[in-house]
């Protein structure tokens, strides 16, 4: 277990490690999905959601279930299953009981299942040893700083549409160069702290 | 042995404990009921809920045309909804304009049933069926176009517009691995229901017109379903004015044909433009519509004429007889079927000539 303050991680998954800008993870939607930032921002709050919750069951399945029988190696496929299911159930619960969240957040759920960010933020809670209260801090600042990333990519791509782009890099081409010159700048933040 | 056997247990109980959570909800949470359907205030049916409405009428016979199959990218499905739809999803606010919405206009691919809904859709589509059909007669009219005789085998009678169009369906083939439908207008009198008739162009690498020309035979069985289209001839006393190229001929003849039918005395212009003479074709209908139609003139104009050629006709494109024709514009409507490009300059001539934009009806063949 490491002594981090909850806190201090939290801003850091956000800036210095952030999960887009830093690890690369969860690029599939943040490129197809980024053209508005409405539309982002929803899938953003839908990625913080799912984030937040299945890193704390992925935790207590780690800790509690997988541990105590020195099952650990299954844990790439217990993440993946609790992961799924949890997307799933929290999508009939919603449609059914909270329409207007439904309607913000509804069409992203299923996406987020195969979202790497996901799995990826469960898997570095286990190799960094967080505690629950870490793991939860991390959660929800992974997502924060996923939706943070994405809102600011669908900002800078509404820019994009009234300027000229070379005809060969139109689209994701111009995209993945600017998401690397968005990585570069929060290069800038990683001497304020490092959790990896 | 036994840590194989545990890992099996630890996994199978976690997966069956969430396999029974997910079902446990799909049971209760999941479970609409049966949600009621009522359909321009006159039809009502019961479906079961959760499905969307684009599929459940389609599996009550019920076919909105939709070209992507439910992925909410083509917006063709768009039905009024008058209540019970929800809340309007992000991904159709591109594809419904903004007045569509306040209308209630929705994508059906994209409305999903929870609770009793109210829609409207047009009436016609009540109408829509699919046939099974067989090739009586398929022969070459001009070098590139084919006149089809399909008979209806399973599906019924067709009841249709004049002017309407239907969508036939190209199985995979040799040179096609999916299937595809195209739209092809109906070229035979609504008065002939238990077959149609179609007039299909060859287009260079085109998938359905290469299944036609290059595969099909006759005796064999094709399908399509229809009718669809908005395009169709329009009961009045105006002065018909009527201008076609190529296949466009086909839902003209059906106006024609239809017109000749009921005894129709309207006076009727039909301009009708191509290349060489080789491309003319059913000129002896033409002749046949002079004699038994009230006020039939039939005006084909040929845009090239070889120096052997023995032609009396208008010469070059098929503007410059209707410009002669179109001295005053009083009084008339007019029916025009070709390629977009055709389409949107004669548009644009009758226009300037002085006629109603909203009496020039048209079918743009893509």
């Amino acid at each position: 277990m490491n002594g981090l303050n909850p806190f201090v991680l939290f801003a850091a998954s956000i800036f210095t490690s952030n999960m887009i800008l830093a690890n690369f993870l969860g690029m599939c939607s943040f490129i197809a999905v980024s053209k508005d930032i409405k539309t982002s921002l929803g899938l953003g709050q839908a990625v913080t959601f799912v984030l937040t919750f299945t890193t704390v069951i992925n935790y207590l399945l780690y800790r509690h279930v997988l541990v105590p029988m020195n099952l650990e190696y299954l844990r790439y496929i217990v993440f993946i299953i609790s992961i799924a299911a949890f997307v799933q159930l929290v999508e009939m619960i919603v449609e059914r009981h909270l329409p207007i969240l439904h309607h913000a957040l509804g069409i992203f759920l299923p996406l987020i299942t195969v979202n790497c960010a996901i799995l990826g933020v469960s898997l570095f809670m286990v190799i960094r040893k967080y505690s629950l209260i870490q793991s939860v801090a991390f959660g929800f600042g992974s997502g924060v700083g996923w939706t943070m990333a994405i809102v600011a990519l669908a900002g800078l791509k509404k820019r994009l549409n009234e300027s000229r782009v070379p005809k060969g890099l139109k689209g994701a081409g111009i995209t993945l160069i600017i998401t690397g010159l968005m990585a570069l700048g929060f290069m800038g933040f990683s001497g304020m702290v490092q959790i990896s | 042995m036994n840590g194989i056997v545990g890992t099996v247990a630890v996994m199978s109980g976690i997966t069956g404990f969430l396999a029974f959570l997910l079902t446990l909800a799909l049971r209760t949470v999941g479970d609409y009921g049966m949600v009621e359907i009522s359909i321009n205030e006159k039809k009502k049916i019961e479906v079961r809920g959760g499905d969307n409405l684009l599929s459940a009428l389609s599996s009550e016979k019920i076919f909105i045309p939709s070209a992507c199959g439910g992925k909410g990218t083509c917006g063709y499905c768009k039905v009024k909804v008058l209540h019970g739809g929800g809340a309007v999803l992000p991904m159709e606010e591109g594809l419904v304009a903004g007045d569509e919405i306040d209308e209630g206009v929705r994508l059906a691919c994209q409305v999903k049933l929870k609770e009793a809904i109210s829609i409207e859709i047009p009436e016609d589509l009540f109408n829509v069926k699919e046939y099974s059909a067989l090739v009586r007669k398929i022969e070459d009219i001009t070098p590139k176009i084919k006149h089809l005789v399909l008979e209806i085998v399973e599906g019924g009678e067709i009841d249709f517009k004049p002017g309407q169009y239907v969508q036939l369906v190209a199985p995979p083939y040799e040179e096609s691995d999916e299937s595809v439908q195209r739209a092809y207008s109906i070229a035979s009198s609504p008065a002939d229901k238990d077959f149609i008739e179609l007039i299909i162009g060859y287009v260079e690498g085109g998938v359905c017109t290469t299944y036609v020309h290059k595969y099909l035979k006759e005796g064999d069985r094709v399908s399509f379903n229809g009718p669809f289209g908005n395009f169709f001839y329009k009961d009045n006393d105006r002065e018909m004015i009527m201008v076609a190229a190529g296949t466009g001929m086909a839902p003209i003849l059906s106006i024609l044909r239809a017109m000749r039918n009921s005894g129709i005395k309207r006076r009727c212009s039909f301009f009708f433009g191509a290349k060489t003479k080789e491309d003319l074709f059913f000129l002896d209908k033409m002749q046949n519509f002079k004699e038994s139609l009230f006020d039939f003139e039939f005006v084909p104009a040929l845009s090239r004429i070889g120096p052997d050629d023995d032609w009396e006709g208008a010469r070059g494109r098929v503007t410059e007889p209707l410009i002669k024709h179109m001295e005053s514009p009083e009084n008339k409507e007019a029916y025009l079927c070709g390629s977009p490009v055709m389409i949107d300059s004669i548009v644009k001539l009758l226009i300037e000539k002085g006629m109603d934009e909203e009496l020039i009806y048209y079918d743009k063949f893509q």
